[in-house]
């Protein structure tokens, strides 16, 4: 754990201990929630990283949090047997798709949290909104879209189910996010709910941004804005890397 | 160690791709091929997209040819004139290829050309190696029969004669151009240098003779690689610079093994080995056509526009 998170932890827990205890003042109280760092860099080295998220409730009831990614384009194809050999077939294209998407809980959810909350505010993989581009059968649709989760919970970017919230003294709650080496870059978003009996009495959102930098940025940016550019530097390393092997090769 | 590699997206194992590009290298010093037929397929094979593996490849092997063409040079044996000829169908080629890469990736279906491509030719070549290594282990405990230079046949009638001082040829400029053209298509959809298909062609179909052939096949490769890296990178995108300098370290070192050891084995056996290698490389991809995957829709993603 950091320092930062350290220090924030102690700071509520002081914060929490120090509190009011009547009932009315709980209520009142919102959730606070905090992540180890709020910038994820993808360097050169980078193979995956754990953010540590943490926070406080007033002492009652449950805490869910949902992490979601930046929005992309998605396109699921079916394999089709044409002529003895797997080939990609029909396909279904879906926009507004989260690149990432995580579930965090104190308690299995189905136990404690209502249908129609979790639909309202989409918490759960099966409650993700996520629709079809243009015009498609709803029980196609249905289908790519069940495929599409199951390809992203593959890859580790949508979780399967809920992952455990550790809750202690009943007010304290962390856990650590797992992002894999290929997670889609962009800025999240950590949303958190502060749940007492069926309600949702407190919420707080926080941005998590993960970004390449240093070279492997500039690579990527200079690929995809100046390709042109990027061209010609690739062939120009490529003839210098091929000059030098041949001089190193005459010599030996 | 890992590194992250910024067009591919994923982060891999140094020492496993630095090992991957010495095996190929020392294969490509070896048989003197480019090694691309064997390492687009195996970094498939390792989970890079296809259509980056193509794409780096082709910046790879512009290094490899680079590096192996100065041999040839000194030793005057590249045919500039034959292999401007050539050069000019594979740039038409290549840019052709790189467009037409670039409508399959829209339509979903470039794995599948790029898989059945490498089946076709891995298939095609690997026996027909296989075949004249066999033959010639055979014919080599037998009494030597001599051939002519090259046959003639309906080829050697069509218009534009050109002479080729060097490759001692006085034929149509369209044929290796039909030729050059072919391969440039070929190496920008397998991420191929294509002197796999080159030489045997330039061989049996124009007649060249065999001392040329190497040297002119690396000039012309050079310049259709360079051609096909620029159209990838600007129309695909799909050029990982990190990962074909790895992969270029390995095949310097493993090419400089590769001529040592080639030095020590003979000549037929080492065919029908790499004969071997190709088609083992095809029938895994036939492999992976035919079985029913686990899963059976594919994702793509992309940012939102």
């Amino acid at each position: 754990m950091t320092a930062r998170a350290m220090l924030l932890l102690a700071s509520l827990a002081l914060y929490f201990g120090q509190a009011p205890t009547a009932r009315a003042a709980e209520r009142a109280q919102p959730v606070v929630v905090d992540l180890s760092e709020d910038f994820v860099a993808i360097t050169a080295g980078f193979n995956g990283t754990d953010v540590l998220l943490f926070g406080a409730t007033s002492g009652i009831g449950e805490v869910v949090v949902v992490i979601v990614g930046p929005s992309q384009r998605a396109t699921v194809r079916l394999k089709e047997k044409i002529a003895g050999i797997w080939v990609n077939g029909r396909e279904v294209s879906f926009k507004d798709v989260p690149a990432f998407y995580q579930v965090l809980s104190t308690d299995t959810l189905d136990e404690w949290l209502p249908l129609q909350v979790r639909e309202a505010n989409q918490i759960g993989v099966e409650y993700l909104e996520i629709l079809p581009d243009g015009d498609v059968e709803p029980a196609t649709a249905a289908e790519f879209r069940n495929a599409l989760i199951r390809n992203k919970q593959a890859k580790g970017h949508y979780g399967k189910v809920e992952d455990p919230l550790d809750l202690t003294g009943g007010r304290l709650f962390r856990s650590r996010i797992f992002f894999p080496a290929d997670v889609p870059v962009g800025i999240y978003e950590i949303n958190t709910y502060h749940v007492v009996d069926g309600r949702i009495v407190s919420t707080q959102t926080i941005p998590l941004t993960i970004s390449k930098t240093g070279l492997e940025a500039d690579i990527y940016r200079i690929a995809q804005q100046n390709s042109a550019l990027y061209g010609i530097a690739a062939i120009i390393i490529a003839v210098l890397a091929g000059m030098a092997g041949n001089a190193l090769f005459r010599r030996a | 160690m890992y590194l992250y590699l910024p067009i591919a997206e994923l982060s891999v194992n140094v020492w496993v791709f630095l090992g991957l590009g010495v095996g190929v290298g020392t294969l490509s010093g070896i048989f003197g091929v480019g090694g691309g037929f064997l390492m687009t397929p195996l970094l498939i094979f390792m989970g890079i997209p296809p259509a980056v593996a193509v794409g780096t490849e082709a910046n790879q092997i512009l290094a490899s040819s680079v590096s192996g063409v100065f041999a040839h040079w000194r030793r005057g044996n590249v045919d500039f004139k034959m292999g401007a000829v050539l050069l000019t169908g594979g740039l038409i080629g290549s840019t052709f290829g790189v467009f037409l890469f670039k409508m399959l990736r829209e339509l979903g279906q470039i794995d599948l050309v790029i898989m059945l491509s490498y089946i076709v030719f891995l298939g095609s070549i690997g026996s027909l190696m296989l075949f004249e290594s066999l033959r010639t282990m055979q014919r080599s405990r037998s009494p030597l029969n001599r051939r002519k230079l090259h046959q003639h046949n309906f080829l050697h009638g069509l218009p534009f004669k050109m002479r080729f001082r060097r490759s001692k040829l006085y034929i149509s400029a369209l044929l290796p151009l039909l030729i050059g053209t072919i391969v440039g298509i070929l190496s920008a959809i397998m991420g191929v240098g294509g002197g796999f298909v080159m030489v045997p062609a330039m061989i049996y179909l124009l007649g060249m003779p065999t001392a040329v052939v190497v040297g002119t096949s690396l000039f012309q490769i050079i310049f259709v690689t360079a051609n096909a890296t620029f159209l990838q990178a600007t129309l695909n995108q799909t050029v990982d610079v990190v990962l074909a300098l790895l992969l270029i370290v390995g095949a310097v070192i493993g090419a400089q093994l590769g001529t040592i050891v080639g030095a020590k084995l003979r000549g037929e056996q080492l065919r029908g080995l790499l004969a071997l290698m190709v088609l083992s490389v095809c029938g895994k991809i036939v492999y992976d056509l035919l079985i029913t995957p686990d899963e059976l829709y594919v994702l793509t993603t992309g940012l939102v526009q």
